[in-house]
């Protein structure tokens, strides 16, 4: 059964202008379509006996057998095979926004829940424009004020972005809960895998500019636990610290934890092909990060102090994964740890 | 969405043993009388006798003739509806339908504990164990369509027809309706009315399917609707158009039809030509709601979304020329209405890939 099959994660590219409910209905209408349009199996026969007049003439009626199809099986009685499938959405973006938005279908919707654990960064691109301020920090909101904004220059916004990074990073020092003494500690800050694997606000883990022009810019954003509007309030905080004021005109996703724009569907190929092809393409990569994340994830949580609460957790992703990690051995690499330190 | 069907008592059976005729689906309304529901497949000459297996506390089984059932006790309770009532009176051939109600009579009058009941296990011979036919039951209630749509006729007429049975059970009460009516009777004359007011052939299984109802309406209040159309100086293919649009349009009373064609003329102001046009062109006005608006909104997003993303492609590789005056003008026509690679390859002058690109950057 084709539906059977169709299991995974893939990601779309979701247009502005439409609310992530609509897409993923329309993904869901157009795999429907297609797997109804498939040849269905033929109707069942069977054997009756029908009568037709005898040969002899005059009334007589005798019984002749013939297949006839059960009209049970018939498409028009029996309806569409296929009436509905489970596509679970990743992480959501708002109505203005547009970007890589992922989708899971069948058996990925548990991988999504795994994939929001993982706790990895997305990537946006932002684009804003000096000079205006309106009331919910988009240019198609209410006018509040205008300024002018010929004294900013690159630089300025450049110093701005490296005091943003920088409180982040102790934002994202402090909630990753990890105590910053430990050799551990300072291994995973080499490898930049410091991170939150638990709630916490909107963190941004690296901020640049990428293109300057007056009055409109843009910006690269790297965030974890972020919401669209947070980032529009961002550049509107920008503009304040400019001493000007901004408006966000663009935000778009490029990247979602392995998703980037590459992998995301455009709206021409929302057909069953392009997602099979998809969710093979991208299967080997979300496997290979799931399983990274969540070894380290017990690394790095044994070398805290405060970390048991959260191993509880994580050892209930282990046993949903079945991951070679047994919590037997992780429990012994726990212990070995702590005699080490003891 | 229920279909009644009438449990079989068994202790009929062996009454009908004695009847060996020709049966015939007879409806189960008439008048109260214990109308026999039988298959159709019954032979002229010497009937033989089926055997009808019946589950539960009553112990006999009953030699019938083939494939026959018998309804429950119809004095008692005389009115109840049958999917039976429809099935395909296959055989025209001779019926002896007034052996049937005599003996019913008879039957009544007798007492039933002189009758003895035959067992299941007694011996047969080999010729009436061959013309056995025992077939599971038919489903007293369900709530589709499937279980009964090979044994009335009706149903397996509008299948062959091009009624979407799965869409029509979904509705309220239709499936019920569709298997009380009798193809012969009602149907018939319901399909031609239709024909001659101008529906085609191929768009009456479409027809049926969003509007079962009208298989049940009053043919004479149909008429009468349309006479009013046609007063209305609505022509007939006019009226042909407007009713295979909306196929609910029929099945408004003539006061209902009156008052919304006045409310298009008053409310919106609209001349009496102006309303007509509309009319013809648009009849779910008169059948929507006051508000149809909305449904035109949201087919208009998303064709906005489109036209958006194409002009937007256009304007970033220059190529949109909307002045007919230019050269490489570009039609809104062409714009809207062109797949999306007859687009990228005429009009736009560039490969699939560029435009999915360029999608990727709004």
């Amino acid at each position: 059964m084709a539906a059977a099959e169709l299991a995974g994660l893939f990601a779309v590219y979701k247009p502005a202008g439409v609310a992530w409910g609509r897409v993923r209905e329309a993904v869901e209408t157009r795999l429907l379509r297609e797997l109804n349009a498939a040849p269905a199996a033929a109707p069942r026969q069977r054997v009756r006996f029908l009568p037709t007049p005898a040969p002899g003439g005059g009334g007589a009626v005798e019984l002749v057998a013939a297949r006839v199809p059960v009209l049970a099986d018939h498409p028009l009685v029996r309806g569409p095979r296929f009436r509905k499938l489970k596509i679970g959405a990743g992480h959501r973006l708002d109505v203005k926004a547009s970007g890589v938005f992922v989708l899971g279908i069948g058996h990925g919707n548990k991988l999504l829940t795994d994939l929001y654990n993982c706790h990895l960064t997305k990537v946006y691109t932002v684009g804003g424009l000096f000079g205006k301020a309106t009331d919910d920090f988009s240019d198609t909101g209410n006018l509040i004020e205008k300024t002018t904004f010929d004294h900013i220059t690159r630089e300025k916004l450049e110093r701005i972005l490296a005091v943003i990074q920088g409180t982040n990073q102790k934002a994202l020092l402090m909630y990753s809960n990890i105590d910053m003494k430990t050799q551990e500690a300072y291994e995973l800050a080499v490898k930049g895998l410091i991170r939150p694997m638990g709630k916490s606000p909107p963190i941004i883990t690296a901020i640049r500019c990428l293109q300057f022009a007056l009055p409109e810019f843009q910006l690269e954003i790297h965030c974890l636990h972020e919401t669209q509007q947070y980032l529009r309030k961002m550049v509107h905080e920008i503009g304040l610290e400019l001493k000007s004021s901004a408006v966000c005109t663009q935000v778009r996703r490029i990247r979602d934890g392995v998703f980037t724009v590459d992998d995301a569907l455009p709206r021409t190929q929302w057909n069953l092909q392009s997602i099979q092809e998809a969710i093979r393409n991208c299967q080997l990569r979300v496997e290979t990060e799931l399983e990274k994340t969540l070894a380290h994830g017990e690394g790095q949580e044994s070398s805290s102090s405060a970390g048991w609460g959260q191993l509880g957790m994580l050892g209930r992703n282990v046993h949903e994964q079945s991951l070679q990690y047994s919590t037997a051995a992780t429990c012994q690499q726990c212990d070995g740890q702590q005699k080490e330190r003891g | 969405m229920m279909a009644v069907w009438a449990r079989p008592v068994s202790r009929w059976g062996c009454l009908l043993s004695a009847a060996r005729a020709a049966e015939l689906p007879r409806r189960l309304r008439s008048g109260g009388r214990p109308a026999r529901a039988c298959r159709q497949l019954a032979r002229a000459a010497a009937l033989p006798a089926g055997k009808e297996i019946v589950p539960g506390r009553l112990p006999a089984c009953r030699r019938l003739s083939v494939g026959s059932r018998s309804p429950p006790d119809g004095a008692k309770d005389g009115s109840f509806s049958s999917p039976e009532s429809n099935l395909p009176s296959v055989q025209q051939g001779q019926a002896k339908p007034e052996i049937l109600p005599d003996l019913n009579a008879k039957i009544l009058d007798e007492d039933w504990d002189d009758i003895p009941p035959s067992s299941a296990l007694e011996v047969i011979s080999e010729e009436e164990a061959v013309q056995i036919i025992a077939e599971p039951l038919l489903p007293i209630q369900s709530s589709t369509l499937r279980e009964y749509v090979d044994h009335s006729e009706t149903l397996t007429k509008l299948v062959h027809l091009g009624v979407d049975l799965s869409q029509v059970e979904k509705r309220q009460k239709a499936g019920q309706l569709l298997l009380t009516l009798d193809f012969e009777k009602d149907v018939k004359k319901k399909l031609l009315f239709l024909k001659d007011v101008g529906v085609e052939d191929n768009q009456l299984g479409p027809f049926l399917t969003k509007n079962p109802y009208i298989l049940g309406e009053d043919l004479e209040a149909l008429e009468t609707r349309v006479a009013y159309l046609k007063s209305k100086k609505f022509g007939k293919s006019e009226i042909a158009q407007m009713v295979s649009r909306a196929p609910y349009l029929l099945l408004f009373s003539v006061e209902r039809l009156d008052n919304r064609l006045g409310f298009f003329k008053n409310e919106l102001g609209l001349s009496v030509k102006k309303t007509k046009d509309l009319v013809i062109r648009l009849p779910r006005l008169l059948t929507g709601k006051i508000e149809p608006v909305k449904e035109n909104l949201q087919v208009f997003n998303s064709k906005l979304l489109r036209i958006r993303e194409r002009h937007m492609f256009l304007a970033f590789l220059g190529r949109a020329q909307y002045d007919p005056a230019q050269p490489s003008y570009i039609s809104l026509d062409q714009l809207v209405s062109l797949p999306d690679e007859v687009f990228c390859t005429e009009i736009a002058k560039a490969s699939m890939q560029d435009f999915e690109n360029f999608l990727k950057t709004l």
